[in-house]
Formats: structure tokens, C-alpha cells, sequence
């Protein structure tokens, strides 16, 4: 792990099985005949998990010229029983700054990466801000929060369609469930044996966002004009845009140009419709 | 007395060394400790019997055997120099310096266990300090001398929120001399720089004192880190007569490492695994804030603490509730929600709230309008949880009007921005705005003849 200060190197050390080796801690501790903290592990756990972490940054290395070397962790952390309460856990949380919970329930929908949306998060988000405007777009902050605050609202709503059914709720919130969806289904949901899907660059990833929330506004706008939320569900661009994510990196841009053709094409169908309805 | 060399170590076991065929050895005593290889480790005497000590080691006990460790007993208790020259200084956990500056040198050592404040000549604090975020001023209100900690959990913005409240604090008085000590226990040195790069921006650094135990750094220090800053408070606040802010994170972490030494002395664990004394322990610190009668300083607390597993009901929260004068409590639902500061007022409290505001102080509306605030936003969250259910469409339609209104509070009274210092007036109107879907027979909290003098002023003044 050192050897990424040394050499100047940007490392990212993966350590599979925190639980494992807590675990031989507490089994370690117990053969000492240590007084125990929680669950049995030894009181002195969330220090040695600190250390751990702690090792972790990025620095100038010592020389006549001014390199960074930087090691990032990633931790997983296996609980039993997908606990995340328990002491390995807490203790981990404490100390580091970002969380991938992963969810089992979303993994046996196949759901992957099974990434709870809701529950992780990122403390690197704000430090990160600057970047994503000079690297990726000016909006793709504005997406991130948008995005956010969908499937926030959709979780919300799930609740109530529960108990009452999705054709019970108003038309704008069918749209934002709707919305919502494709977000889960067309843009999070990637599948690692297609050679395409697998790995999204970020430029592909912003164009995928901004394509879903575009036909949210459209939608949305077209909600408040009396359209329903079935006829825009009938949509053929929708295919289409759950398709993005199956096109190669040099076809994307023109792709999604034709995607957001048809969608706009479509939109203005339906707006003709309602007005000669009306 | 000649401090004597002991070359008896019995045992080492954790951070702990078992020192034989001491007589002499006092509670609490300072020990030097040389290993093998001649380096130095600083300890204190946790246990003092006939004929055995048994030494704390604030440090790493790897490598120290039996044979060739020599403990030397230094004959007086953990002291700290204090001087003016500690503002603008960041020092390690022990007190020593961290910023490549020079060693503190005074006449001035004085005991880090503190005497107990004279409960006669202990002052109410009733100052209101304007921290300039809304949910504290408006609704729990910080005064000088008061401790109110941050109940927060992992992943949550408490820093954030911690040094905005350390930039804007300010009395509305009068401009007298204000400084910060700053206490890390066991915080990544991210969080660490992410400090010192605040209080740099804002030009507060040079009259900050920052004590830094930083993760990687012994746990065994953190026992002492935050009565240094403490006894540092203290000295600035009754002998420079200075206003002094202390923040104290993360509790956790100090409470951790307290554990960890009692489980190394095998005592009977208390609930988690905690010592019995844990409660004792922590009002040791925490009743360190204060004013005295007469002195013109104070000291202000602001502890910091992460629930493990977001429960409150968890010991350290649990027992530092009982300690302090209330709570601000950082809620994960408004966090995701995408609300800063996510502070839950009804989770939150300020016990001295009262002696802080009202006529002269802040406002005379600030009581009333602060109860209708509270009564509107419960009202409305409950009707949320309905709304959840039934539909909004079901609820009646003054339920549906405080559904809008705790939507109005979140929106505009809790959620501001990491750099905006609003003045009690700022606040107060806009609550007033926030409760401007209600008719004034619904006001029920607030006298009708602030509604008469306020209502209609703030609905003027406010572009909102």
C-alpha cells in the first residue's frame, strides 16, 4: 500500500472481507480473554478500522520534483444478515466518506449494480461540483440533484400505490413514476456481460440523464395540457431510449440526436390530438 | 521529589503497562516511558495500589516488552501551558505542536482536570448568540455559556454545519473579544483540513487554538484532547476574558477510546460495552461550560456526535442528553431531501432557548411565533404521513393548508445556503411569511396583537 507514496502511483486497494477480518479480531481477542465491547468484538475495533482507512490520501512524494501518489480505499463490508447496524459496519461508516449500499432486494429484481440509490451517498459531492462543470457540463450538478429528488419522490409514492394502485394517483405523479423508472431501468441498470453496457463513459452517462429528464419535462408539460400518462407511456421513443445504453460509445451522440427527434416529434402529435379533442 | 526510573513492567496488555514494586505512584501521575531503543512515550497512572501501578500509554504500546521498558513517574498530574501565544496554533492530541511552530512556554501550567465550577457562582447564561441559520436562531436558540450538541450520524453534513455555525456566531451587543478552541477526537485528517481550510477563508484562524487527534493517532490521547481544550477555554475565557466557542468532535470517538481502556482494565461493562461511569465521565467535560459571576468570558459548547445507526437511543447520545441544555438534531430524511442544514426541529431543543429572547433580546413576537411554528409543522408532517395513505385529495382542506405550510417551512425557513448569515429579523419574517397561508383565527400561538403588528410588516418587507 505504501508503494503508492513511493513511486508516486495512483493505487486503489480493494479489500474484500472487512467483516471477515474484524471477525478474526473478535476471535483473536477472545482467546486473550479481552474484556468485550458490542456484538463480542473487542472495544478497540473502530480503532483499528480507523487506522486502516486513515492510510488512505494523496500526497507529494519526497523528491526533487513535485509528484502526487494517492492510494484510495475501497472497503466492503459484508454483515450478517445484511445488518447494517452492526459494529463493523457503524465503525467503517464513521470513518469513511462515501457508501455503496448494496441491496439485496434490488439484486434479486436483478437489479445491478444492485446500488441502493437512496441509502448511499457521497460527502465528495459538493468538492466534486467544480469538476463535473469544467469536465462533463454545466447541468450535470443540477441532473444529479433532479434525478435525486425523482426516484426521492418515487419512493415516496411507491407507499401509496401500495395500498391504493398506480391508477389511483393523479396524472402529474403517474408521469413522475413513470419517469422514475425509466431512470432505474434505462439509465442506473447496467449489465456487465454486454460488452457495451458494461462500461458507460460519463459523457454517455450525461447524455442518458439528460435525454430521460428532457422527456420528463416534456411529459410533465404535456400532463398539465390534459394529456394522461397512458397515452405517453404508448410512446415508441421510449424503446428507443431504453436502447441508449446498448449503443457504443461512437454511435451515441448521433443516437440520441434521432432520440430526441422522435421524442420531440411525438410530443408535438400528442399536443395536436388533445387540442382537436378539445 | 526526584522523579524515580521503574524497570518492573510486569505486563503490557492493550494500551495498558503493569508496573510492580511501586510505592509511591499517584492517581492520575504523568509517567515517561523509554523502550528498548530509547524512545520516549508519554503515560498516565490509571490505577495506584500498593506495590503496582497501572499505566495508560498514550501511544502505541507495539514493541514495548517486559525486560528493558522503563517508566519514569514524574510526580505531577497532566498539566498544559497556556499562553496568548496558542491563538492561531494547531496542537496534537497531547497538547504538543502539530504546526511546526515553536513548543508553548509559560509560567502558567495549569491542572487539564479542571476544578468544578462553584455552582453559586455560576452565572445563567442569557445572551443570545445569532448563529445566523435559521433553525437555530428562530426556533433553538443558542445562548453564551450554554453546551448544545449535534446529534448527527455518518455521511451527514455536522461539519459543514459546525464550522458555518463557527464563522457567523456573533453576540448582537456588542463587538468584544471572541475566539474558538477546536478539539478533534479520532476525526479523518479530511475532516481535520477540512476545518483549518474554514476558519483559514475566514480569516478566523488566528484566533482559533485547534487540538488535533486525528484517526490514525493513538486512541489513548482522546481521554486527554478535549480537557486540554477545555483547560485552554478556560484560561482565555477567565483570564483574557474572551467569549470563547468550543467544538468538541467527535463525542463518539472519545467514548470509544474510554471504553477501550476499561475493557483493557476488565471492568464490568454497562450497556454496548461502555463503563458504568461513562455518564460521570461525561459531565466532567461538558459541565465545563459556562459563565462565572463576575468574569467578564464564557464558554459556549458545541459538541459534536454521530449515533451510531442513526439511534438515539444509543448510550452516548442517550447520556449526553441528559448532560447538556438540549440538542440540534441532524435528520437523514431532510438530508436526502436535499434540505441544508438538515436540522429536525422537533427532535431538536434548546433548554435556555427562554432566557435568550424576547423583548430586548431579540424580538417580541420570537416565543409566540416560534411555538406556531413548531405547532404548524407538526400539524403538517402528520398530515403528510395521512396524505401517504388516503391521497392528498382526501384531506380536508385545512389539512391540506398545513401540509403546505410544513412544505413552506422546509422550503424556506429550514433550507438556506452554506454561506448565508441571516440576522434574527431576516428569521423571524420569514416564519412570518411561512404562516402566511393561515388566517389569523388559525394563529393560535401568538398573541393577536403581534399578529396585528407583525403579520402585515413582514408580508411588506420581505420579497419572498
Amino acid at each position: 500500500m505504501r508503494n503508492g507514496y513511493l513511486i508516486a502511483a495512483s493505487v486503489v486497494f480493494v479489500l474484500a472481507g472487512t467483516s471477515r477480518w474484524a471477525e478474526a479480531l473478535r476471535e483473536i481477542s477472545g482467546r486473550l480473554e479481552e474484556m468485550p465491547g458490542e456484538e463480542g468484538y473487542p472495544a478497540y475495533l473502530g480503532r483499528r478500522l480507523a487506522e486502516f482507512y486513515e492510510r488512505s490520501g494523496r500526497a507529494v512524494v519526497l523528491g526533487p520534483d513535485e509528484r502526487t501518489g494517492s492510494v484510495s480505499v475501497v472497503g466492503a463490508v459484508s454483515p450478517p444478515g445484511g445488518d447494517f447496524s452492526e459494529p463493523v459496519s457503524q465503525n467503517t461508516l464513521r470513518v469513511t466518506r462515501v457508501f455503496w449500499a448494496l441491496d439485496a432486494s434490488l439484486a434479486a429484481r436483478r437489479h445491478f449494480p444492485s446500488i441502493n440509490w437512496l441509502n448511499s451517498y457521497s460527502l465528495y459531492t459538493d468538492d466534486l461540483r467544480n469538476w463535473y462543470v469544467a469536465n462533463i457540463a454545466k447541468d450535470w450538478p443540477a441532473f444529479r440533484s433532479e434525478a435525486l429528488e425523482i426516484l426521492q419522490k418515487e419512493a415516496e409514492l411507491q407507499d401509496i400505490v401500495q395500498l391504493v394502485g398506480y391508477d389511483a394517483l393523479p396524472e402529474s405523479e403517474k408521469g413522475t413514476m413513470d419517469v422514475a423508472k425509466m431512470i432505474r431501468e434505462d439509465y442506473l441498470q447496467q449489465s456487465a456481460y454486454d460488452p457495451v453496457d458494461t462500461y458507460s463513459s460519463i459523457r454517455k452517462q450525461y447524455l442518458m440523464i439528460k435525454t430521460i429528464l428532457d422527456f420528463g419535462h416534456m411529459e410533465a408539460e404535456a400532463l398539465k395540457t390534459g394529456a394522461t400518462a397512458t397515452q405517453v407511456a404508448a410512446f415508441p421513443v421510449k424503446s428507443k431510449i431504453s436502447k441508449i445504453k446498448w449503443t457504443p460509445e461512437e454511435q451515441v451522440e448521433a443516437f440520441i440526436k434521432e432520440v430526441e427527434g422522435d421524442m420531440a416529434q411525438e410530443f408535438a402529435g400528442l399536443k395536436q390530438e388533445i387540442k382537436v379533442q378539445q | 521529589m526526584q522523579p524515580v526510573s521503574h524497570k518492573t513492567v510486569n505486563q503490557v496488555a492493550g494500551p495498558l503497562l503493569f508496573v510492580d514494586k511501586v510505592e509511591n505512584a499517584a492517581y492520575g501521575e504523568m509517567v515517561e516511558i523509554t523502550n528498548a531503543v530509547g524512545e520516549r512515550i508519554r503515560g498516565q497512572v490509571l490505577d495506584s495500589r500498593a506495590g503496582l501501578a497501572i499505566v495508560q500509554v498514550f501511544g502505541s504500546t507495539m514493541g514495548l516488552n517486559v525486560g528493558q521498558t522503563s517508566v519514569r513517574f514524574l510526580g505531577e498530574t497532566a498539566r498544559i501551558s497556556v499562553s496568548d501565544e496558542m491563538l492561531g496554533r494547531v496542537f496534537d492530541g497531547l497538547g504538543n505542536p502539530r504546526d511546526k511552530g515553536p513548543t508553548i512556554v509559560s509560567k502558567q501550567k495549569v491542572e487539564i482536570v479542571g476544578s468544578a465550577m462553584n455552582p453559586y457562582s455560576r452565572e445563567e447564561p442569557s445572551e443570545f448568540i445569532q448563529t445566523g441559520i435559521s433553525t437555530i436562531d428562530g426556533m433553538n436558540t443558542l445562548v453564551r455559556g450554554q453546551k448544545l450538541p449535534i446529534f448527527s450520524g455518518s455521511g451527514l453534513p455536522h461539519n459543514a454545519l459546525a464550522a458555518q455555525i463557527a464563522r457567523q456566531a456573533k453576540v448582537l451587543s456588542a463587538s468584544e473579544s471572541f475566539s474558538v478552541v477546536f478539539a478533534a477526537m479520532g476525526i479523518t485528517s479530511e475532516e481535520a483540513n477540512y476545518f483549518i481550510r474554514q476558519f483559514e477563508e475566514t480569516g478566523a484562524l488566528e484566533r482559533t487554538v485547534l487540538f488535533l487527534n486525528l484517526s490514525s493517532d493513538p486512541s489513548m490521547e482522546r481521554i486527554l484532547t478535549p480537557r486540554l481544550a477545555l483547560t485552554t477555554a478556560e484560561f482565555l475565557a477567565y483570564e483574557r476574558e474572551t467569549h470563547v466557542l468550543v467544538i468538541l468532535t467527535d463525542m463518539t470517538n472519545y467514548c470509544e477510546a474510554l471504553r477501550e481502556i476499561s475493557a483493557a482494565r476488565d471492568e464490568v461493562p454497562g450497556r454496548r460495552g461502555f463503563p458504568g461511569y461513562t455518564y460521570t465521565d461525561l459531565s466532567t467535560l461538558y459541565e465545563r461550560a459556562g459563565k462565572i459571576k463576575g468574569r467578564k468570558g464564557s464558554i459556549t459548547q458545541i459538541p459534536i456526535l454521530t449515533m451510531p445507526a442513526d439511534d438515539k437511543t444509543h448510550p452516548i447520545p442517550d447520556l449526553t442528553g441528559y448532560i447538556t441544555e438540549g440538542q440540534v438534531y441532524v435528520s437523514r430524511d431532510l438530508d436526502r431531501g436535499g434540505v441544508y442544514p438538515p436540522i429536525d426541529v422537533l427532535e431538536s431543543l434548546s433548554r435556555l432557548m427562554n432566557q435568550g429572547i424576547g423583548k430586548g433580546r431579540t424580538r417580541e413576537d420570537h416565543r409566540g411565533l416560534a411555538d406556531q411554528l413548531y405547532a404548524c409543522y407538526a400539524q403538517g408532517k402528520d398530515n403528510r404521513a395521512l396524505s401517504a395513505i388516503v391521497g392528498e385529495e382526501a384531506l380536508s382542506e385545512t389539512d391540506r393548508k398545513f401540509l403546505k405550510v410544513a412544505e413552506r417551512f422546509e422550503k424556506m425557513f429550514v433550507k438556506q445556503g452554506i454561506n448565508e448569515d441571516r440576522s434574527i429579523e431576516q428569521t423571524l419574517d420569514i416564519g412570518w411569511d411561512v404562516i402566511a397561508p393561515l388566517s389569523d383565527s388559525e394563529i393560535k400561538r401568538i398573541k393577536p396583537e403581534m399578529i396585528e403588528k407583525y403579520r402585515r410588516r413582514a408580508t411588506t418587507t420581505t420579497t419572498r
